[in-house]
């Protein structure tokens, strides 16, 4: 016994020795790769916002066309968000409760979004709510205005991020099951009951997750939303169209400081999606 | 005695109310996803044949598809071979900072595409950290094709990684170590034992990536030159269209890039149908 765990001993060391070398290279080569298409491009986002001192930065984050660009995406998230979770959540509940033909075919096409060219969709909404599009008539009539407006920027946004919370939540309902809820229908409760006290306590993480996704990504859309939105400073103009407009203006220190307000935003995600994904991890039922 | 009652409910579905959840998902795609989709086709198909021809293989507008798919297939190939890498070091190596640079992986998602693009043309211009070192060598890396593919780059880092990890995940280590006690070779082992099985999720997050990559437009548009023939890829050639208020142009270009889109969609979906069944 003692000569075969000698003898294992002796493989694994040596097995160890060719293996640690192998091992350390791929971890450096990795990281290497890591560091120059991510860490550094990131790090230098931080580097320029900062390199003249606090005071610019600070007199960048204070300018009314910052402000009034932040307060544009925190609005535009704002109707987008809550828009795209009752979508996801109904989406998720159909698809993970019924059964009906073309139920996979739902399931990819909800993943469309994520396909279409940001441009391209930013298109299709000017077509069917820009001058001479399918609504022309009818919104001038109405006397609203929805491309170069806020509403037009909705659209644009609530398509990008449309697909992020029915996708997070739709595996977990259909994991859950419904043996939950029809015993708290047969002990008397109603869809509402059900739903805030048996179903949303189940998908919770999954919905936050979801919420997450679209947080980010709604915040930070730059494609369809400069293709509706027009661009005009201080009404139509999101955060992330002012990043690129500092920068061709040759207002670096603009541009990097809202960069920086947006790649807070991106770790920020990063660390509660961390914290979600242990979350979750942790309670293996 | 099943069939009946089977087939009464059916006909008592069919009758019945659809209800609230089923409203509001097919009404909420209606209006945000179908109804885009026709309008554009319709838009598309409104112009006459030969027109719709003369747009769509237009000198700029073929150039611009070429460099377009030939510059995302690039990248999403390197990322290919970087993303197995990583998936392999992350899943099966303990280091320390792995748990900090697992979730790094994702923050090409999560990092707005406009930032993206003025640090990374920032980087690689001429007077930039990593363009000043090529400068001398007469590359120019901003405002150029390279600029283009490596915005590619960045975007599309995460898909191959995150296809990958619970593959890799599921493979026993046991069968590896089996292979090398055989006398197998680190290359043998991987190119027999670890490879076969990792194809299929490998090829998903390169489709995933490339599609990412064709559609991209935030950090392109800011890190190319934007010229015609050179580094103009499709979308921005779309979003030039309907500046100009060159509606047909812009339409007829993006019908098809959207079908394009959707031929990649049915490609992924094979590829994971493909791969389910390599798990069985």
């Amino acid at each position: 016994m003692s000569f075969n765990s000698e003898v294992e001993s002796l493989k694994q060391n040596r097995h160890l020795k060719g293996s640690f070398w192998l091992k350390t290279c791929l971890i450096l080569v990795a990281v290497f790769y890591l560091g120059l298409v991510l860490f550094f491009p990131v790090a230098n986002v931080g580097y320029i916002a900062f390199s003249k001192g606090l005071a610019p930065f600070f007199a960048a984050l204070t300018g009314e066309d910052f402000l009034s660009a932040l307060k544009l995406t925190l609005f535009i998230t704002g109707v987008a968000l809550p828009l795209n979770t009752i979508f996801g959540l109904c989406a998720a509940w159909v698809i993970a409760r019924d059964r009906f033909f073309g139920r996979t075919l739902l399931i990819s096409l909800i993943d469309l979004p994520f396909a279409i060219s940001p441009v391209v969709a930013g298109l299709m909404i000017v077509l069917l709510y820009g001058r001479n599009g399918w609504f022309s008539n009818f919104l001038e009539q109405v006397g609203w205005k929805i491309i170069f407006s806020p509403p037009g920027i909705i659209l644009a946004t609530a398509f990008v991020t449309l697909p992020f919370v029915a996708r997070e939540v739709m595996p977990i309902l259909a994991e859950v099951g419904s043996a939950e809820e029809e015993a708290a229908r047969t002990l008397g409760a109603s869809d509402w009951q059900i739903f805030w006290r048996v179903t949303l306590p189940n998908i919770r993480w999954g919905l936050l997750y979801g919420l997450l996704l679209t947080n980010a990504r709604a915040m930070g859309e730059f494609g369809a939303v400069s293709v509706v939105s027009g661009n005009i400073i201080g009404a139509t103009q999101t955060l992330p169209l002012y990043v690129e407009d500092a920068y061709k203006n040759y207002k670096s220190q603009e541009a990097f400081a809202a960069s920086i307000v947006l790649a807070l935003l991106a770790v920020v995600t990063l660390v509660l999606k961390e914290i979600l994904s242990r979350k979750t991890e942790q309670k293996p039922d | 005695m099943e069939r009946p009652r089977n087939f009464r409910r059916l006909v008592m579905a069919a009758i019945k109310p659809p209800s609230i959840p089923w409203l509001i998902t097919f009404g909420y795609l209606g209006i945000m996803l179908f109804l885009p989709i026709v309008a554009l086709f319709a838009k598309a198909f409104s112009l006459p044949l030969d027109q719709i021809w003369q747009i769509a293989i237009d000198p700029v507008a073929i150039a611009a598809y070429k460099f377009t798919f030939i510059t995302a297939f690039l990248a999403a190939a390197l990322n290919g071979i970087f993303g197995m890498l990583l998936a392999w070091v992350l899943v099966r190596y303990q280091f320390p900072g792995r748990r900090i640079v697992d979730a790094a992986v994702d923050l090409p998602f999560a990092l707005p595409t406009a930032v993206a693009g003025i640090t990374l043309a920032t980087i690689y211009s001429e007077n930039g950290w990593i363009g000043s070192l090529f400068a001398p060598l007469g590359i120019k890396i901003a405002f150029t094709r390279i600029g283009v593919f490596i915005a590619m780059v960045f975007i599309s880092l995460p898909f191959v990684v995150r296809t990958l990890q619970p593959v890799v995940q599921a493979i026993e280590k046991e069968t590896e170590e089996s292979a090398r006690s055989l006398g197998a070779t680190h290359f043998q082992t991987f190119v027999r034992v670890i490879f076969p099985p990792l194809i299929p999720a490998l090829l998903t997050g390169i489709t995933l990536g490339f599609s990412r990559a064709v559609g991209e437009f935030g950090s392109i548009v800011i890190i190319a030159s934007n010229t015609p023939f050179e580094d103009l890829i499709a979308p921005v050639l779309v979003f030039e269209r309907l500046e100009n208020y060159d509606y047909g142009g812009a339409t007829v270009i993006g019908a098809i890039m959207l079908i394009f889109s959707l031929i990649l969609i049915l490609i992924i979906n094979f590829l994971q149908a493909w791969q389910q069944k390599y798990e069985l």
